[in-house]
């Protein structure tokens, strides 16, 4: 071992990082900015700067001087031997369902705040109680999930240890600060929780609902920022910083959180969450409608399921971007590991993984057309529903074609090759990228002709509107084939590439300008009639529960490919896994893991369901009790 | 509880079709084991089992193969990288020392910024960046020996002369992928003494040295006086780059480069120099 320590990693910041600034802020007394500006100043140094807390000193001054590098070891070299086992216990598999489930609960208690927030601030501007209750409903099904989201923590934490003690010993010397304040963070999760939950009929009223939202922004910033620290222990994995390629840990907690995937883990993450609360909540409302009993619970849940469903699409919508994000970065960390994600004994979790998006895109789509027989003026705009649907699906095609097939000799002579003639150019990425791009714009499109359905625009420039908003889509769509297009087949790699991003800002452009534009026709628009919630299809609950279910077996999926990338390394390319498990498991073996978390995962939710509604429930016992004397 | 069954029904059939053809609706792929300690006998290799090291660390433990081919497109192809070194180095953006064609592939190796080829760069770095990372570090972890073995077979994959020497020693332990043959598993017994590696590869039948007397080619009994170990390595490995006076070329066999392992050749080359 060489005296001079060096730290890792060079490499550049993430991009996110290379652009972002605190920007000076003009903001006005407002108690929305002031407690949106509380969450920023919680959470942006822990994200971007300073965290002096877990520094005690900067990596280049410990590098240099060498000081205190002798106090920790190097990442062990450990033999299978080391590994302790339980006989007729498979370690791996008992880790990785617990994290699983652990992860599937966490996501679920962190992004149901997050709307119930946003809700109830809807509820409190509008005045209107039914989103009050509706938020109050969604936090009292998360309050059970919590318990279970710490028992699973609790049982990953101990298979961890009992399984894995080398590893567990290695992370928890580099992290040990931040272990401890997650737990001390932990404790006022829980109490913030708990007061936000059971403080909502006492805190009601003008000075105490601003108290009560403001528990519900402390309570959203404790539980981002416990989601960042565990984040940060996972992608030291994937991309160590702050120790030596030996593994000797260089001093600085904060360069081993701030490692280069901290950040795209973080966004892809927090936006995922919200989709994924969404849906679970969706699914609840599904169920609730289809069980009820009278018109107005049909109604409520309906109003609720379509919420739900909102809030879902509303973040499944950016949600292909931050993706791709995380993939450049996880590039331009390591391209190695970059092509073991898309081009190695990966590749064709891709095609799994366009089969579960292609089915979230349809069952959203579809359930937002079936709602619009909600709206008696639906009629002038179902003509548009098939070409939307025909679009949708042929970009879902597009996605689901793969580049490179596996052949027979036979198939091969017959095909001329390893890539059909006009399917093969389908599947590289930037036809992908283009269809991801038309699919996400026609998805919009489902949202405004839905929005629209039971609108009558009172403006007089309503034609002009329209027109504009054909030329916007058209011109939109025509770049983004075009970037496509020539971008991807008629010039070299680097543009192929680039060219997704100028793409990605047409459609978000159009998103944008189109929610503007309509805002701005319908302003003042007259109602055909009253929206009739619980007019809707009990069929079309089933793809709120679709929606569910291939989100969570997709986050499975996706969580399987995340930690499959470190191949056989505890963290990468410094700790090697040395375990009889370091083999990579077969994508088949692996969907079936998925698929026994994803039943799990199901039981423990309708478990939840289902006790959060005996709380409710009396029972009469005349003649039990003694009655009290008089 | 109609509704509760025809859910619950729903959700499994829907958990199954996902199960369904992630098992049967893509082809199965079992990915490679995790490469295995294994300490190589360097000294005892001939050049083509060298070389055949790193042809099986260029698509193995390097996995170099999954950038530097042509499909994708991702790194430049290195079918032709001798040729081409020299360009490279005369060209005015290259910052590195190497000299000749196996220096600059073995800094490509440590230092792939050295020079990038246009267009192979990181983004926004202007082909400055390279994206490759060093193969000495990190997970790849090479050793000397296993660079220079890479080298070689660069070298022979286009057709040059091989010019790196097999080092004797390895200076860290290397890996290989369990799957691997292992080439010191088929190798013939090496000879221990510079006598005995002689006598095996029989020398002495053409060569009056080592108590042998053959009368086709020079003596060597004191060709240490006459000739440094620089040479009579290169006698050895190329019998036709310099022919002794008064003696045809192509009369010795052109194999012994194959044959011999890295140690016996350089025990050969030892004793005849110290014959003076």
């Amino acid at each position: 071992m060489g005296s001079s320590l060096t730290i890792l990693p060079s490499h550049p910041r993430g991009a996110l990082d290379r652009c972002l600034g605190l920007q000076s802020n003009n903001a006005r007394p407002d108690p929305i900015r002031l407690v949106l500006l509380l969450l920023v100043v919680l959470l942006l140094p822990a994200m971007f700067g300073g965290a002096d807390v877990f520094a005690s000193e900067p990596v280049a001054a410990v590098a240099e001087a060498g000081a205190d590098v002798g106090q920790y070891p190097p990442a062990p070299k450990l033999t299978a031997d080391d590994y302790p086992r339980i006989p007729g216990v498979n370690s791996r598999s008992v880790v990785w369902l617990a994290a699983q489930l652990h992860l599937w609960f966490a996501a679920f208690v962190l992004a149901v705040p997050i709307f119930v927030f946003i809700i109830e601030a809807i509820g409190m501007r509008t005045r209107d109680r039914r989103y009050d209750e509706m938020a109050y409903e969604f936090i009292k099904i998360s309050i059970t999930a919590y318990s279970i989201t710490a028992i699973l923590g609790g049982l990953l934490l101990f298979s961890l240890i009992l399984f894995y003690p080398h590893l567990f010993q290695y992370l928890s010397t580099i992290f040990k600060g931040s272990m401890f304040y997650y737990a001390l963070l932990f404790f006022l999760e829980s109490a913030t929780l708990y007061l936000y939950y059971y403080g909502w009929h006492w805190l009601q009223g003008d000075f105490k609902k601003w108290v009560h939202l403001t528990l519900g922004l402390l309570l959203n910033a404790v539980g981002t920022m416990l989601m960042f620290l565990a984040n940060a222990w996972v992608t030291f994995m994937m991309s160590p910083a702050g120790v030596d390629p030996s593994g000797v840990f260089g001093g600085s907690e904060w360069a081993a959180i701030h490692n280069y995937l901290w950040n795209p883990i973080n966004i892809h993450r927090v936006v995922a969450n919200v989709a994924y609360g969404g849906s679970v909540v969706g699914a609840y409302a599904a169920y609730k409608f289809l069980s009820a009993t009278s018109t107005k619970l049909r109604a409520h849940y309906d109003w609720m399921g379509y919420n739900a469903n909102f809030i879902a699409i509303s973040a499944l919508l950016p949600l292909p971007f931050a993706g791709y994000y995380l993939t450049a970065e996880i590039y331009a960390y390591s391209q190695q590991m970059g092509i073991t994600l898309m081009g190695g004994i990966f590749a064709w979790l891709f095609i799994i993984q366009a089969v579960l998006i292609g089915a979230l895109f349809l069952s959203a789509n579809y359930y937002l057309w079936c709602g619009m027989g909600r709206s008696d003026g639906a009629h002038r705009y179902n003509g548009y529903v098939k070409y939307i649907a025909i679009v949708i699906v042929g970009a879902f095609l597009v996605w689901f074609t793969p580049h490179t097939l596996v052949l027979t000799n036979e198939e091969l002579k017959s095909l001329g090759g390893p890539y059909h003639k006009y399917l093969g150019p389908l599947g590289i990425m930037p036809a992908k990228n283009t269809a991801v791009n038309v699919m996400i714009i026609f998805t919009t499109l489902s949202f405004m002709i839905y929005r629209r359905a039971n609108l009558i625009a009172t403006v007089p420039w309503v034609k002009a509107g329209n027109a504009l908003q054909i030329a916007l889509f058209t011109a939109g769509i025509l770049n983004i084939l075009f970037l496509g297009i020539y971008h991807g087949y008629f010039t070299n790699t680097v543009y192929k590439v680039a060219a997704s991003i100028p793409q990605v800002l047409t459609t978000l452009i159009i998103i944008i300008a189109s929610t503007v534009i309509d805002a701005m026709m319908y302003r003042g628009a007259k109602q055909v009639a009253p929206l009739h919630w619980g007019r809707i299809t009990g069929r079309s609950q089933y793809a709120l529960f679709l929606l569910a279910v291939a989100f969570t077996w997709l986050m499975g999926l996706m969580g399987y490919i995340r930690s499959g990338i470190r191949q056989h390394w505890h963290v990468r390319e410094i700790f090697r896994d040395t375990s009889v498990d370091a083999i990579t498991p077969t994508l088949g073996y692996a969907a079936n893991m998925v698929s026994i978390g994803t039943i799990l995962f199901m039981a423990m939710v309708i478990f939840i369901f289902w006790i959060s509604q005996v709380s409710t429930r009396k029972t009469v016992t005349e003649g039990y009790w003694k009655e009290a004397a008089e | 509880m109609k509704n509760f069954l025809k859910v619950v029904f729903f959700s499994m059939a829907t958990v199954a079709f996902f199960s369904g053809f992630a098992n049967l609706g893509i082809p199965e792929i079992n990915p490679a084991p995790p490469p295995v300690e294994e300490v190589l006998d360097l000294g005892a290799m001939s050049l083509d089992e060298f070389i055949a090291l790193g042809e099986r660390l260029f698509t193995g433990k390097g996995t170099c193969n999954l950038c530097h081919e042509p499909i994708g497109g991702r790194a430049p192809l290195l079918d032709k990288i001798t040729s081409i070194a020299e360009e490279r180095l005369a060209d005015s953006r290259y910052k590195g020392q190497a000299t000749d064609a196996e220096s600059y592939i073995y800094e490509s190796m440590v230092e792939p910024s050295a020079f990038v080829v246009v267009g192979f760069g990181k983004s926004g770095s202007n082909d400055t960046e390279s994206p490759m990372p060093a193969v000495s570090g990190g997970g790849m972890a090479f050793s000397e020996a296993e660079m220079l073995a890479i080298i070689a077979y660069l070298q022979d994959l286009e057709g040059v002369e091989v010019t790196v020497e097999i080092p004797t020693e390895v200076d860290t332990a290397p890996e290989e992928p369990a799957s691997a043959e292992a080439p010191a598993a088929e190798a013939p017994p090496r000879a221990a003494t510079p006598e005995a590696a002689m006598t095996q590869y029989g020398c002495g039948g053409c060569h009056e040295v080592a108590g042998q007397a053959g009368a086709l080619g020079p003596k060597l009994n004191t060709i240490g006086a006459l000739r440094d170990a620089a040479y009579l390595r290169r006698s050895l490995l190329d019998p036709n780059a310099d022919i002794a006076e008064g003696y045809p070329p192509n009369l010795m066999p052109n194999i012994y480069g194959d044959q011999m392992s890295a140690r016996e050749l350089e025990m050969i080359v030892d004793y005849l120099a110290s014959l003076k």
